[in-house]
């Protein structure tokens, strides 16, 4: 694939998490290295399995890495945090354990063999090397907003699949600045949104939102910025059990917003339960 | 410290300790686990506490504890243990031994929002949950 990215949507990039891919095809069309969506391919189980006998639950998603393989191609990248982890974990166990790599192969049974041969990338790493592009893709930098950057978990630990420092984390810092913005440095970054507690324990989300959200408030920010899917859902929906407005946008709907895109024409920030109109009309990124 | 077990909790610790592929006796409770944990307000024991329960084999001890299924396997615990303990995949060992007895813990009919979850979140919670 020359200038193209092979890519691995997940279940909830084409239903809830709609915006992210719209907005994140759109921004990698414009800079030249448009998503290309595989032919083939699986739910990845959203949480790694954590058992040593437990080879059952890797199957899914290196089966999904067995379609880019049987595509000839030797990348895959994930938007969402939560299959980036999973794909990334299942290739590191599936590449240095061959027994693992074995059984794994045994139970595809029908499917061809994973040699092992592909790699993992979340999108924040491909555009961590396009610094220049992005820079200058930008016609309409985002100077009027305060924007407190959020990583949540399962882009930094555990520490074999972190995409930047565990603790110290800069990626979204980084992009944020190319696009203009005023980055809210926030404390709880990396603090875990409550995760799947979301379906049985929403008592325990809305306790994490209100520390997070509300520190990322106290310290000025007019929204946050994430890539993970549950995250968004979570410090977005969950706001309504506190006094709190704040828009969580996907960085790429930021970075749409940044690179001139008509926000309800070429990308829709459609599902967003706090929604972000009032604030870019009243900061003039929207009529 | 020599520990006395007997049997029957020496084989929760070992299957503890199969299961996660750490060793339990690496703690030296120092408390980092829990110090860091976003979800020690919620947990009937601390992290490290339940580390000393598995030491001691104390199996009905501590399955009737709720610490394990507060925790969502944030990691936090895991990069920041000096001893190198992956204590995520502790909690997950604990969480399998009662769920491989065919046991689950959450139930599609209580889920009152169905509809307005996300797939992920779904999917995560029944495989972290169900046996």
């Amino acid at each position: 694939m020359e200038d193209g990215l092979l890519y691995y949507p997940g279940c909830t990039l084409k239903t809830k998490a709609s915006d992210y891919e719209e907005s994140a095809k759109a921004v990698m069309e414009k800079l030249g290295r448009p998503l290309v969506e595989m032919d083939d391919w699986y739910c990845c189980g959203a949480v790694q399995s954590l058992s040593t006998d437990d080879i059952m639950h890797q199957i899914a998603p290196i089966r999904t890495l067995c379609c880019a393989q049987e595509q000839g191609e030797t990348e895959v990248v994930t938007l969402c945090d939560m299959c980036f982890n999973v794909l990334r974990r299942a290739n590191t166990r599936a590449k240095e354990n061959e027994d693992d790599l074995e059984t794994m192969n045994e139970f595809l049974d029908e499917d061809p063999d994973y040699e092992g041969n592909v790699e993992t990338y979340h999108l924040f790493e491909i555009l961590r090397d396009m610094k220049d592009e992005i820079e200058k893709a930008v016609k309409r930098p985002l100077d009027d907003l305060k924007i407190a950057p959020y990583y949540g978990c399962m882009l930094l630990r555990p520490s074999e699949v972190a995409i930047d420092d565990t603790e110290d984390p800069q990626i979204m810092e980084d992009m944020l600045e190319l696009l203009g913005a005023e980055v809210i440095e926030n404390p709880k970054r990396t603090e875990c949104c409550g995760s799947y507690h979301t379906v049985n324990r929403s008592d325990i989300v809305e306790k994490r939102v209100e520390d997070i959200v509300g520190r990322a408030v106290e310290d000025g920010a007019d929204a946050i910025a994430l890539s993970c899917p549950l995250c968004q859902f979570n410090l977005d929906y969950h706001q309504r059990a506190t006094e709190f407005e704040v828009p969580v946008f996907y960085l790429t709907e930021l970075m749409a917003l940044a690179f001139g895109l008509d926000i309800g024409k070429e990308i829709g920030m459609k599902k967003h339960r706090v929604e972000p109109n009032a604030l870019l009309k009243e900061k003039g990124y929207m009529e | 410290m020599e520990v006395k077990r007997s049997e029957k909790d020496r084989e929760f610790v070992d299957k503890v300790e199969e299961l996660s592929g750490e060793s339990v006796n690496a703690c030296i409770r120092c408390g980092t686990c829990s110090a860091g944990c976003p979800f020690v307000k919620e947990m009937d024991v601390l992290p490290e506490r339940i580390f000393k329960r598995v030491v001691l084999g104390d199996k009905e001890g501590i399955l009737e504890k709720n610490t394990m299924w507060i925790c969502a396997a944030c990691y936090t615990c895991s990069v920041r243990c000096p001893r190198d303990i992956d204590i995520a995949s502790i909690m997950e060992a604990v969480r399998q031994i009662v769920l491989r007895d065919n046991v689950d813990k959450v139930e599609v009919e209580e889920v009152e929002n169905l509809q307005d979850l996300p797939q992920l979140a779904v999917v995560g919670c029944f495989r972290k949950e169900t046996g």
